[in-house]
């Protein structure tokens, strides 16, 4: 099966640069790159006007499945992923059971055989996550997972994180950390500060998470560890990072787009779908959060994608679950919100969305060039829409965004050469 | 002047001239509590309910008789804490409410914000009797009442509130409204019960009473949670009595003719010594019977206005 992308403009992450070109995908492969391309009996896209964009790949989801499937399944939700965008997602193992076992991640990666984006699992780094033990790490690896993670939960005690740092080097796995001091955060529910002195609600000081980012930081140094750092959200997270990378210390980071579009401010209306782990933060904390963004210190833009059952979220704002659904809006709220204001370039974008988080899990390169494998997103930036939850294919409705109108959509997404979803609409049930 | 709103849920919401339309109407209201018969028929025919998610005896007590006297029919719900999270969800409670004809919901609940998330589930009217530790308007406004009837006026006093300001929603209520009404409010506490930028809502910011105390015409001292000090926010009760317990000593840093104010229960002898409960200064008895008053208000400018006029009745 053959696919002409026409008239796109080539996404080229090497050169750093833009080039107007037509695309071929055969085979499952990217063909040719030129423009003018002539290929009889291909299936013809135009495309004018569209980055034709490496694949993007969401390093930080739950899915969900086994245990929540009223909140979403391996299936709704690599739809969901497909339908914003993403060429792949890395799973999350805070499920139930945990994925801290072999079975756990079989089962994860069966389920995804029919699913229309490929499904990268984490494992947990503990032993039901519960931060005590270490979990069959050899195991897993050979299970194929892509990292490591208790997330949801920090590994609290120090000594067991080093012990997971040191003993997983013997892989060079990734260890990704979600960083909260659980004594500093018991309770809270938002941001704390003067919007949570207003609403009465317990707040989460910064230093929740800058003290885990620190001492995550000061381990992996010792250890030599590979460490991503998951949703930051704090300002003084950055330059924690920031002079890590400096000193050489092997440490990565990602930002959801929920913690650059929003502030405190918008739980003023008890909205539970702005309540969210790590909270929205503040207009300082989103500058620091770009500024990092812009200098290499944040590799990532990763959704945190943490659906829930509408039942779930349509409580009291203390009762409510923390996560916001984000596949489907990730996409146009970075392009509208980063890239439409000039915060970042689109081949800055892509880099974070797609190049870095390929190189950071280990997985095949992702650049449009000829002879990689044709994973691909395509996005149009004069494409306006307004996001609308009833849509979502993914179960989780919980978007503090709906009714958001924003600029640059995906209307592509192509994964080994099939189109899975096209102007918005799947239009692959299954991958072979 | 009405009151265009179809529910009370604070009183950062309101303003000046709102509030003062609720105490210029609580004052009749009060001279119908000092009659011998006290119903008047101005809001027969309308039904009141009060949903209650926290034990409470005078809030509740107080909003129920309000009611009455006014003529309204009225019932109770009240909802065991623990099973919150496992009973009913508050919208089907909502619904099932609505569903039995209720005109006012008068809700109390742990959570914040609870009142808001009711409001947006019924076309009922919603008033707010304490949620979490956001608003307790109506505590606020009887406590502005007092204050007004014994000053003769709000502009320009100071009030001290004094206490576990983080956990108090009749501390960020009477900030909104002492504020709106040209008062000076301080609040006064150890660090540990300060919530954090609370300046900006308004309040100077004491952690010693002989700084905050100093002058003030008012001190409105607020019910400490004992179970506050097993979470490490104070040592011991005898520290936080000796720091910030109103004691004689510490009201003689106040204006000789100081109001002392609690909004109750009182842990007699811990936030305040019997000698000032039960002393020349104290109004924590008239505030109960001003609180009916205010309420009573509250019910009739969001109901009863236009029909039978109960002013003159």
């Amino acid at each position: 099966m053959c696919l002409l992308l026409k008239g796109g403009l080539v996404v080229d992450l090497d050169r750093n640069s833009i080039k107007k070109a037509d695309v071929l995908l055969e085979d499952g492969k990217i063909a040719a790159i030129q423009p003018g391309l002539k290929a009889p009996g291909a299936q013809t896209i135009p495309v004018e006007g569209c980055y034709i964009c490496p694949g993007f790949i969401d390093m930080h989801c739950h899915l969900r499945e086994p245990g929540e499937e009223m909140k979403e399944t391996i299936l709704t939700g690599t739809r969901a992923a497909a339908r914003g965008g993403f060429t792949a997602v890395v799973a999350m193992g805070n499920t139930r059971p945990p994925a801290d076992s072999r079975a756990v991640i079989e089962f994860v990666k069966r389920q995804a055989e029919t699913a229309p984006v490929p499904v990268y699992p984490v494992g947990c780094a503990t032993k039901e996550r519960k931060g005590l033990e270490l979990a069959e790490i050899g195991d897993l690896v050979e299970a194929g997972i892509v990292a490591l993670s208790d997330d949801g939960n920090p590994v609290m005690n120090s000594e067991v994180l080093r012990r997971v740092m040191e003993y997983s080097s013997m892989f060079d796995l990734l260890i990704i950390s979600h960083c909260e001091d659980t004594h500093l955060s018991a309770g809270g529910v938002m941001h704390e500060g003067y919007i949570s002195t207003l609403l009465g609600l317990r707040g989460i000081p910064r230093a929740a998470e800058e003290i885990h980012v620190a001492r995550d930081i000061i381990l992996a140094e010792m250890t030599g560890a590979r460490l991503h750092i998951a949703h930051v959200s704090s300002a003084g997270s950055v330059p924690l990072i920031r002079e890590a990378k400096q000193r050489g210390v092997r440490v990565t980071a990602e930002v959801t787009p929920h913690h650059l579009c929003l502030t405190d401010e918008a739980v003023i209306t008890f909205d539970t779908n702005t309540k969210v782990n790590p909270p929205l933060r503040t207009p300082e904390d989103v500058e620091a959060l770009c500024d990092g963004l812009q200098d290499g210190t944040i590799d990532v833009i990763a959704t945190d994608h943490a659906p829930h059952a509408p039942e779930e979220k349509d409580v009291e704002y203390n009762f409510a679950p923390f996560g916001i659904s984000g596949l489907e809006t990730a996409v146009p709220l970075m392009w509208d919100r980063l890239v439409a204001k000039g915060i970042l370039t689109p081949v800055q974008l892509v880099q974070k969305m797609a190049g870095n988080p390929a190189k950071i899990l280990g997985l095949p390169e992702r650049a449009v060039k000829v002879g990689n494998a044709a994973d691909l997103t395509v996005i149009d930036p004069q494409l306006k829409q307004t996001v609308r939850v009833e849509s979502f294919v993914s179960k989780g409705k919980n978007s503090p965004f709906n009714g958001w109108e924003l600029l640059g959509w995906p209307v592509l997404t192509i994964v080994g050469g099939r189109v899975v979803m096209s102007e918005g609409k799947l239009t692959f049930g299954e991958r072979s | 002047m009405d009151l265009k709103r179809k529910d009370i849920l604070g009183l950062q919401d309101l303003s000046a001239e709102e509030i003062e339309l609720i105490l210029d109407t609580a004052e009749p209201m009060k001279e119908i509590l000092g009659r011998d018969l006290k119903k008047v028929p101005t809001l027969r025919g309308h039904s009141v309910v009060t949903l209650f998610y926290e034990p409470s005896t005078r809030t509740r007590t107080s909003f129920e008789l309000a009611a009455k006297y006014l003529g309204a029919d009225t019932a109770s719900i009240a909802v065991a804490t623990s099973s919150v999270q496992k009973g009913e969800s508050l919208r089907d409670t909502a619904k099932t409410i609505e569903m039995m004809g209720i005109d006012v919901i008068i809700i109390r609940h742990s959570a914040a914000g609870a009142p808001h998330l009711l409001s947006r589930y019924v076309k009922a009217r919603v008033i707010n009797a304490g949620d979490g530790a956001h608003e307790h308007p109506t505590q606020a406004l009887l406590d502005m009442f007092t204050i007004r009837e014994k000053k003769g006026r709000l502009s320009g006093l100071k009030v001290a509130i004094l206490g576990d300001i983080a956990h108090s929603r009749v501390a960020r209520s009477n900030i909104w409204g002492l504020t709106k009404m040209g008062a000076e409010v301080r609040v006064i506490g150890p660090p540990t019960l300060m919530p954090p930028d609370i300046h900006k809502m308004g309040a100077r910011v004491f952690y010693r009473w002989e700084d905050g105390l100093k002058d003030v015409d008012v001190i409105n001292v607020l019910r400490i949670q004992l179970e506050r000090q097993q979470k490490g926010l104070f040592p011991s009760i005898r520290e936080y009595t000796r720091l910030y317990g109103l004691d004689e000593e510490k009201l003689r840093c106040a204006k000789p003719d100081v109001l002392v104010l609690h909004p109750g229960p009182v842990n007699r002898g811990i936030e305040i010594s019997p000698e000032v409960q039960d002393g020349r200064h104290a109004v924590i008895n008239e505030q109960v019977k001003n609180g009916v008053a205010v309420r009573m208000a509250l019910l009739y400018l969001l109901m009863g206005r236009g029909e039978e006029d109960v002013l003159t009745a």
